[in-house]
């Protein structure tokens, strides 16, 4: 056996990473996520994340776990425990195992001593040995082999094996024959990691898991179907899209949910459309269409399909015209990383289309948010009239998160913004389609249909006059793009305001950053603190960025602005929008398609921070 | 400039119909097309099936793409909402407005380039949907705007103006409308308004993807000799396979028919359309053998008019979405937010 590693071994008590290295398409996916669930039902906080590849059978495939009691829930960073079920990745999934941490493997087949390290934890168990051994269906000892490591995981980190049992239950509801086989297979693990522990001169995993209460009232969901559920709160009837990873899932939540609460009872009718679309130039001409005729309409797509909508974008935007888009951001540019995370759509979002444009961003941290944002971006649309992004990523969209429980008050009502009625028009209130009346920007619209006589007019992506007159005059022009400008001005204070947290002492340094960076950034938080490090932070929630954020980068002389993508570009926009000198804004940036880390923003802050590095003077001294 | 408004001036003897609105009711702007342009003909008989069905104007919804054809929307139905959107994306436009509200009539204005060229893909989604739409195109085989280009449906070896030849195969988008599903099929002549204005009404009046390709000659760029899209050639060589007379409602056969002259298909609201027979044996509800007829006569040259498809018991998106009756723009936090209980109970389920 494996001598004494070199290194203290990790301990840790509901604190930890476990990384599954698994092969796509070989059933691991059901045996990790009913891993993660398991602590969920002891009370311990986890985030799981699935790093897939762009592919259905046969390449590598990561479940990586983060189990923390105080809440944290992002990405960490390192791996303490790695289990190693994928050959072609061993050596890289080998090699990311923190010293002193743990290797799960397959002993079935002796591997060289040069495989290994000698600064880690080896826990060889012959998984495949054990199924060949139990089960004669090739396909059976494949997929029971992941329930396998499971049961072993399950005795030697002190996961309560009713709750696996329990969690077999609910998962194959009915289908007795399955959750035998599993159980079958589980308590098969169980047993040897049982006989492991008893063997062994001393516990063999230093990692565990115990029982506590630090879950609460917490939902566990995936962004995309939050996002499905806003669509349906907020009153969306109208959703058109094109299937792309990693928004598709949000369709077909959107779709699951209309099935379950949008059938009308007496009829057995839709109260809903969903289209799917030959691309995305036609989801967005659908939404668009919809939007114009009065219904909330969205579609959701990712990068490319921004990038094939943005002559559409640019029309909604000029004839003003509601339409939510959802994008759940992908690593770009081009087909990129399809199956990675980035935040690198601001720009291309924020001024999507030829000419002078501006469109409002909505950053969700969270599947709550994704709810909340995705209900929010529908009455924004109607009430002023244009495009509304709202921004996820796959980060967020794809993979469970633990979240506060969805919300909604009855006495809420859409917001349909300025829509003009039979009766206004019959009152002979004036109507000029893109008349200013009331001084925000924000004109007027009738529904097409609405009067005999009154109030139809003729929409264009051409120049036109306020009363929506086809003109090309400069004074005509300037008035309706000066006017876009003034409501893009009105939109400010409207969407989601930014949330600050402010550190234990007074800092002259802040951090601002958005989206799924949030729950690494709360860990980083307290980790810098700890170290005596401190930063008030600024979470921004939507752009165009109201006064707040003006507010909080003057009171700090550095602002480290932390983003997951390349080229800076929410900075880039603070420094144009807003105009701060460039110089204080001081760029953090993770973009190799993997969710940002808690040690990653800590140690680029720690780096980048004046005088973090320098060691005090002592008094008595002389420099 | 389409900022002029047509004067509106009430003739004492122009006829009304039931809504006791007259022909002046159902058109627009002043149009800004060439002299003798096709398009301001098909606008003409537009206003006239609008105006001889009675329907309101405010209940139509014009929707067009980019294009001399599609400037033509504003040219007519003053009192309808109109919608120019971009080049050659009207179809998922008009699909959005119409599941929007399905209780307004939707027309779709395009062309040859908007819909063959650019737009091939919007146009070909749309008819296979089923979309309950007059789509009309205004086909001129050239681009206008732009002044002479070829378009999609460009005769092969036609020469432009500024001296290309232009060898690609042309798409007919009759055939096309006719094997994407389609449901109503015809194709006519703008220099022909007694044939287009009752296909127009019966399109207007069909439940489900009812498309007119309308040959409609560009004065400026397209009406030389030799041109398959001239004024000149389409009267030559125009084969009408049947005479359409819409019928409102259902009327006994008046007596100048005789037996087997004519074949009638009955809407879904209730309109007949009554089809005198001009080609031997034509039956305008043989999908197959209608592609046949067309081909064979194209590749004699002839362009083959008339209802060429129809099928009067066809379904359109909402009845394949299975959408409610009322429109969907007119639902409220009653119909379509399932509250706080629904949402509490889903918390349990994702707890």
């Amino acid at each position: 056996m494996q001598k004494k590693p070199v290194v203290k071994r990790i301990e840790a008590v509901n604190d930890f990473v476990i990384k599954f290295a698994n092969v796509n398409g070989s059933g691991s996916a059901s045996a990790n996520e009913m891993f993660a669930r398991s602590l969920l039902r002891m009370g311990v906080p986890v985030s799981p994340r699935n790093i897939f590849p762009s592919n259905i059978q046969g390449l590598p495939t990561w479940y990586e776990v983060r189990v923390n009691e105080r809440g944290y829930l992002g990405r960490r960073g390192g791996v303490d425990l790695m289990v190693a079920m994928n050959p072609q990745t061993w050596d890289t999934d080998v090699k990311e195992i923190e010293p002193g941490g743990y290797l799960l493997y397959d002993s079935s087949k002796p591997l060289p001593p040069s495989k290994f390290r000698d600064d880690i934890n080896l826990i060889g168990v012959p998984l495949t040995e054990m199924c060949a051994t139990r089960y004669t269906d090739a396909r059976e000892r494949q997929l029971l082999k992941n329930i396998v490591y499971v049961g072993v995981l399950s005795a030697l980190l002190g996961i309560e094996p009713e709750i696996i049992a329990t969690l077999l239950g609910e998962q194959y509801k009915g289908k007795v024959k399955l959750i035998e086989a599993n159980l079958d297979a589980f308590m098969m693990g169980l047993q040897h990691g049982r006989s492991m522990f008893e063997e062994g001169v001393e516990d063999i995993l230093g990692l565990k898991v115990q029982r506590c209460d630090a879950v609460g009232k917490r939902i566990f969901v995936e962004g995309n179907a939050a996002v499905a559920l806003g669509c349906v709160y907020g009153g969306a009837t109208v959703c058109a899209w094109y299937p792309i990873t990693p928004s598709s899932s949000a369709a077909e939540a959107f779709q699951k949910y209309c099935s379950r609460y949008r059938v009308d009872k007496a009829s057995g009718q839709n109260k809903y459309a969903i289209v799917q679309a030959e691309d995305e130039i036609a989801s967005i001409g659908v939404v668009v269409g919809a939007g114009w005729n009065g219904a909330r309409a969205f579609t959701c797509t990712s990068g490319p399909g921004v990038s094939l909508m943005t002559e559409f974008i640019g029309l909604a935007y000029f004839a003003e015209i509601p339409a939510t888009i959802v994008n759940v951001q992908r690593g770009g540019p081009s087909t990129g990383m399809p199956t990675r995370t980035q935040q690198a759509d601001l720009l291309s979002c924020a001024y999507a289309s030829h000419g002078d444009t501006k469109h409002v961003l909505l950053f969700p941290e969270d599947p709550h948010e994704c709810f909340e944002f995705g209900a929010a971006a529908l009455d924004l649309a109607d009430r002023l009239q244009t495009v509304i992004f709202l921004m996820t990523d796959l980060d967020i969209g794809m993979n469970h998160r633990l979240c506060a429980p969805l919300a909604w008050d009855d006495a809420r009502r859409y917001d349909r913004g300025k829509v003009m009625t039979h009766d206004d028009l019959d009152s002979g209130r004036e109507f000029g389609r893109y008349l200013d009346v009331d001084g925000d920007g924000i004109p007027y619209r009738t529904l097409p249909g609405v009067h005999p006589e009154r109030g139809a007019y003729f929409t264009r992506g051409t120049t036109r006059d306020a009363y929506a007159r086809y003109s090309e005059t400069g004074p005509d022009y300037v008035y309706n793009v000066e006017r876009l400008l003034k409501k893009f001005e009105t939109a400010k204070e409207m969407v989601p305001q930014p949330i600050a947290r402010r550190a234990a002492k007074p800092t002259r340094h802040g951090v601002i950053y958005f989206g799924s960076t949030s729950p690494a950034m709360a860990e980083a938080f307290d980790a810098l603190q700890a170290q005596g490090l401190h930063v008030d932070l600024l979470r921004v929630r939507a752009f165009p960025f109201s006064a707040a954020v003006d507010r909080f980068i003057g009171e700090h002389d550095t602002v480290f602005v932390v983003e997951q993508n390349r080229d800076a570009q929410l900075r880039t926009m603070l420094i144009t929008e807003q105009e701060i000198n460039p110089a204080r804004l001081v760029p953090v940036l993770h973009f190799d398609g993997t969710p940002i880390t808690a040690r990653f923003i800590t140690e680029a802050i720690k780096q980048r921070m004046p005088g973090a590095n320098v060691e005090p003077i002592k008094k008595g001294r002389v420099a | 400039m389409t900022y002029i408004a047509k004067p509106k001036l009430h003739h004492p003897t122009l006829p009304a119909n039931a809504l006791g609105l007259t022909r002046r009711d159902y058109e627009g702007k002043i149009s800004t097309l060439c002299a003798g342009c096709g398009h301001d003909s098909i606008s003409a008989a537009l206003v006239q099936a609008c105006w001889e069905l009675d329907i309101e104007p405010h209940r139509v919804a014009k929707l067009s793409g980019i294009g001399c054809s599609s400037k033509t929307t504003d040219y007519f139905l003053g009192n309808s909402h109109g919608f120019n959107t971009v080049h050659g994306r009207m179809p998922s436009v008009l699909t959005g407005a119409n599941l929007a509200n399905r209780e307004l009539l939707y027309l779709g204005v395009s062309g040859d380039g908007d819909s063959a060229s650019i737009g091939l893909g919007q146009f070909a989604h749309a008819m296979r949907r089923g979309v309950n739409m007059t789509y009309i195109v205004e086909n001129n085989g050239v681009y206008g705007l732009t002044k002479g280009q070829f378009s999609a449906t460009a005769d092969p070896g036609s020469k432009s103006k500024k001296g290309a030849v232009n060898t690609d195969t042309p798409i007919d988008l009759v055939s096309l409308a006719l094997q994407l599903g389609a449901s109503y099929v015809a194709r006519s002549f703008s220099g022909d308004k007694e044939q287009l204005v009752p296909l127009i009404k019966g399109a207007l009046s069909h439940r489900g993807a009812a498309f007119i390709d309308v040959i409609s000659p560009c004065v400026a760029f397209n009406n030389h000799p030799g041109s398959t899209k001239s004024y000149e050639y389409v009267r030559a060589h125009n084969e009408a396979v049947n005479r359409l007379d819409f019928m409102p409602r259902r009327n006994p056969i008046s007596a100048k028919y005789s037996p087997g002259e004519v074949i009638e298909v009955t809407q879904h609201d209730g309109s007949v359309l009554r089809l005198r027979k001009l080609a031997e044996g034509y039956d305008p509800g043989d999908r197959l053998a209608a592609m046949n007829h067309i081909m064979a006569h194209e590749a004699r040259g002839e362009i083959i008019t008339g209802l060429l498809y129809v099928n009067g018991a066809a379904e359109d998106l909402h009845a394949h979405l299975k959408t409610v009756a009322q429109p969907l723009n007119r639902l409220g936090e009653a119909e379509l937010c399932p509250g706080s209980a629904a949402l509490a109970a889903l918390n349990a389920e994702l707890a």
